[in-house]
């Protein structure tokens, strides 16, 4: 079996794995073992061998496309390539080339006219790697999961919900359902990833979505957890607005959702994809609006030219025209700005999935489900979700797309930052600590650090799963998030404590320059490389540089002050310390495989980069200079950010140093208590209170969006009731008011009219009955005289007719 | 026309036939004895056949030719034979009502009166 037919159906396989998991416990789940714990055992099975599947087909993947022998880091090719780079030559990098790939379709849903919606494959490197990936951290958290939910096993006595007569809320245990939502989920980050096609993407997205709703409000009976489901939702949908309307602007002018081409058996083409279609062979794979877009465009020319052309009888003349005339029109920048509008789509889609600014304010409240939900969702599947859309889609950017994406990404990381600098919820230190990374991955993508900011996604998934069960093994414990009651709880539980600092050292990018390091400090450093060297070609963009850098030393310092807050120093709260102890074997054995995981995934010596570099879409390495909008806009190859040693090594010493600082920082604060917290708060009490309110992003979005809301529904509903309803209520009287008529009408009228003849006749009968005597005599007098009468009237009317 | 004048002709006939039915007529009418009735209804029945007669007869018309032939002579017979067989019913229905009354007074007969 070769690859092309091995691939999808190993990957097939895990994908639907969870699925067929999803659909046994929705069926037999409450039967499943003692109160449902067997859907644990099932959802973790279908979890495992899903992942067992995907390092299969890595492996088989790595067996055909072997990894090349160019190591970004090894020091000798560096410094030849900074040479020939220093002397002005561009760097020698193998020609463009469309990464290779697999795509195909299983199942076609809907074929009608140019729209065919399939359920199809696309796989490539990332796609094997994000399988890998994302089947890994969802088993540690399955198995952790099974550990950690333990309670809702049985009755479950929620302390958080407050009934009328004064009792906390007793509900049935909901382990089965935990496991049944982990399983669509997972079977949803999945599909998306393996998609061959926007629309199947955009399906499992809004799956994604639903599942994140399903477990954010796991605890549904507490109003926050409801609330806070709701906004996600509810914000995810202001971000997949924009994205259908990318949907459409793609499709509506290409005519295809494909992402690769179809081939048919003999490997012809018969159809390109949108990949293709934006970066064509024939165009050196630069990005150039594809023909349908160019037409849509300039759909007013075309429609002249096939209108002078049909009045002379020739639409073949009229078809060669337009071709001519296509590159005239596509110099002249038609169609240019339809592109920008589907790029600027996508990535709204990707703002909400992603949690990125404006759309951040969800993220932190869904903190309300379950913690291994958190980790999950984090992690490996939604908000990596935007993250991966936007590297799949990045072929389709323009580089004001990528602009904008960069710069959301920076306002992103340092609002996040901020704000996590003075949270006291543990998870929620980690939720905006999360937004902040995210920030980075879309820094990263935004600057032209393809490999940078998806190599960021893959090690940040390993140690913000690690750091989200760390915490949750706290809460576990402790039976409360607020770090303040905490402390010393390194003696307590010192796996927790040790794989946690093992977290924060990944996350702020711990590591001797230039040496060796933890994970995070190789994907940080190769994203604050590339937001150098963006800035150093771009001078104006000066401030995407700074915010990369001071994002990295806020990190140190939140997730230290997070790490110290907890582990360290005495207990704030004898009665949590008392109650504190190590988490079971079940729950620490995952935290251990993900902090190794976290340690080392990083290293070069795994070549996760250059996995992805397999996958990098083509014509993304070259520099790109001038964008049609912005002229001067210039996106370096992502190469020059570690074969220039102008570049790298300044890069490194200030991620190194920042990152440095912050750890310091928190350190002299909450390790040595040099100086009191307490203190400096009270100095900075006003920006402290602006921080402490997130921004007022909350307030700000009720005053402009959900007041007005109020207010006009209220208006509407005013009217509704006083017009519309006042108005239906008054026809309501009138018919009411006529049918009385009708009835009285119908009543005295038309019943009267035939009760009367039916009486009259009645009567009639009465009396015509007396004539019926019985007595002969009478009747016979009867007769003689009705004869007579009888004769005297024809006689009558025979004299008179004669006359 | 003054038929006391005239020789003799069918309207006299018809006159003797119309005061015979006149006679029959009140007989029916104003006798409650079941049999007067029956009387009455042969003096109708008789009146009538005197028309038949008399309207049949050859020599009451004036140009001796009888315009139905012998006609009337057998309508006449006929009647009389339809009037044994009805008396003879008659009779009997009145022996049956006075086997269960005691009596023949019709206007006591008024059982089947609606």
């Amino acid at each position: 079996m070769n690859l092309s037919n091995a691939l999808p159906t190993l990957l097939g396989i895990a994908w639907l794995l969870p699925l067929a998991s999803f659909v046994l416990i929705v069926f037999f789940g409450k039967h499943m073992g003692s109160h449902g714990k067997g859907a644990a055992y099932v959802a973790c099975g279908a979890i495992i061998t899903a992942f067992v599947l995907s390092a299969i087909a890595l492996f088989g993947w790595l067996g055909e496309h072997p990894l090349s022998a160019k190591q970004h880091n090894a020091a000798t090719e560096r410094g030849e390539l900074a040479k020939s780079s220093a002397e002005g030559v561009a760097p020698t990098e193998e020609p463009a080339a469309p990464p290779a790939y697999y795509s195909g379709d299983w199942y076609s849903l809907v074929e009608v006219g140019k729209l065919k919606i399939t359920i199809g494959w696309y796989i490539d490197a990332l796609t094997v790697a994000m399988f890998c990936m994302v089947t890994l951290i969802a088993s540690c958290i399955h198995v952790y999961a099974t550990g950690y939910m333990h309670d809702e096993l049985h009755d479950v006595t929620d302390h958080e919900v407050h009934l009328s007569d004064g009792h906390h809320l007793v509900r049935p245990g909901r382990f089965h359902q935990f496991f049944q939502y982990l399983s669509l989920f997972c079977f949803s980050m999945l599909g998306l990833v393996i998609s061959g096609n926007l629309a199947m993407t955009f399906v499992f997205w809004e799956l994604v979505g639903i599942c994140s709703y399903f477990l954010i409000g796991f605890y549904f009976e507490r109003k926050s957890a409801s609330t806070a489901a709701n906004k996600a939702f509810i914000v995810n949908r202001v971000g997949d607005f924009g994205f259908i309307i990318g949907l459409m602007a793609l499709f509506g002018a290409v005519g295809t959702f494909a992402y690769g081409d179809t081939k048919d058996a003999d490997g012809k083409l018969l159809a390109r994809g949108l990949f293709s279609e934006m970066r064509s062979p024939e165009n050196a794979y630069r990005l150039t609006p594809p023909d349908g877009m160019v037409k849509s465009a300039a759909s007013e020319k075309v429609g002249e030219i096939v209108q002078d052309h049909r009045q002379m009888g020739g639409d073949v003349a009229a078809q060669s025209e337009i071709t001519s005339e296509m590159r005239d029109w596509r110099s002249d920048g038609w169609g240019y700005g339809l592109l920008v509008v589907a790029g600027l789509g996508i990535f709204c889609g990707c703002v909400g999935k992603s949690a990125q600014f404006p759309l951040q304010v969800w993220l932190p409240d869904a903190m309300e489900g379950p913690t291994p939900v958190s980790a999950l969702v984090h992690s490996a599947t939604m908000v990596a979700a935007g993250v991966y859309l936007v590297g799949r889609c990045f072929p389709l950017f323009t580089q004001e797309v990528l602009l904008v994406i960069a710069y959301v990404g920076c306002i992103t990381l340092f609002i996040a930052a901020t704000i996590a600098i003075v949270a006291v919820d543990i998870k929620r230190v980690l939720a905006y600590s999360t937004v902040s990374q995210l920030g980075y991955m879309m820094l990263s993508l935004g600057v032209g650090g393809w490999i940078a900011g998806l190599f960021h996604l893959f090690t940040h998934a390993f140690f913000k799963s690690l750091l989200f069960m760390c915490s949750g093994s706290v809460i576990h414990a402790c039976h409360t998030n607020d770090m303040r009651k905490m402390g010393g709880l390194l003696k307590k539980m010192p796996y927790t404590g040790y794989t946690m600092l093992v977290g924060c050292l990944a996350i702020i990018g711990t590591g001797i320059p230039f040496v060796a390091g933890f994970s995070g400090y190789y994907s940080k450093d190769s994203i604050i490389a590339q937001a150098l060297s963006f800035t150093n070609h771009n001078p104006v963009h000066r401030v995407l540089f700074i915010a990369a850098a001071g994002g990295a030393s806020m990190t140190a310092f939140y997730m230290f002050r997070l790490w110290y807050m907890t582990f360290i120093g005495k207990p704030k709260d004898h009665q949590v310390y008392e109650h504190a102890h190590e988490s079971p074997k079940v729950m620490w054995i995952p935290l251990v495989i993900l902090a190794v995981f976290a340690f080392g995934i990083g290293w070069p010596m795994w070549g996760l980069t250059n996995l992805l570099e397999q996958a990098r879409p083509a014509g993304t390495l070259e520099t790109v200079k001038g964008a049609v909008i912005w002229p001067s806009l210039e996106h370096p190859s992502e190469e020059l950010s570690h074969t220039d040693m102008a570049i790298h090594v300044p890069a490194s010493i200030i991620a190194f140093s920042t990152a440095l600082a912050g750890f310091l920082l928190a350190t002299v604060f909450y390790a040595w208590r040099l100086l009191n917290p307490e203190e400096v708060r009270q100095q900075f009490s006003r920006l402290y209170q602006f921080l402490w309110h997130k921004w007022y992003f909350d307030e700000l979005y009720n005053v402009i969006f959900v007041q007005p809301v109020l207010f006009v529904s209220r208006r509407v509903s005013d009217f509704d009731k006083k017009v519309i309803d006042r108005f239906i209520d008054g026809c309501a009287l009138a018919v009411r008011g006529i049918s009385t008529i009708d009835d009285a009408i119908d009543r005295w009228f038309v019943d009267g009219l035939v009760n009367w003849v039916a009486s009259a006749i009645h009567s009639t009968g009465l009396s015509l009955r007396r004539v019926q005597t019985g007595r002969l005599r009478q009747y016979v007098m009867l007769i003689i005289v009705g004869t007579v009468a009888l004769f005297i009237l024809i006689t009558f009317f025979r004299s008179s007719w004669a006359g | 026309m003054n038929l006391l004048a005239e020789p003799i002709g069918v309207s006299h006939y018809l006159v003797v036939g119309a005061v015979l039915f006149v006679c029959g007529a009140v007989c029916m009418a104003t006798k409650r004895n079941a049999l007067g009735v029956l009387m009455g209804i042969e003096l109708v029945l008789n009146g009538a056949n005197l028309n038949f007669i008399a309207f049949g007869s050859r020599v009451l018309h004036a140009d001796g030719q009888a315009s139905i032939g012998l006609d009337g002579q057998l309508i006449a017979l006929f009647v009389i034979v339809l009037a044994a067989a009805e008396a003879a019913v008659a009779l009997a229905i009145t022996l049956n009502f006075y086997n269960n009354h005691s009596t023949v007074d019709v206007d006591r007969a008024d059982e089947l009166k609606g």
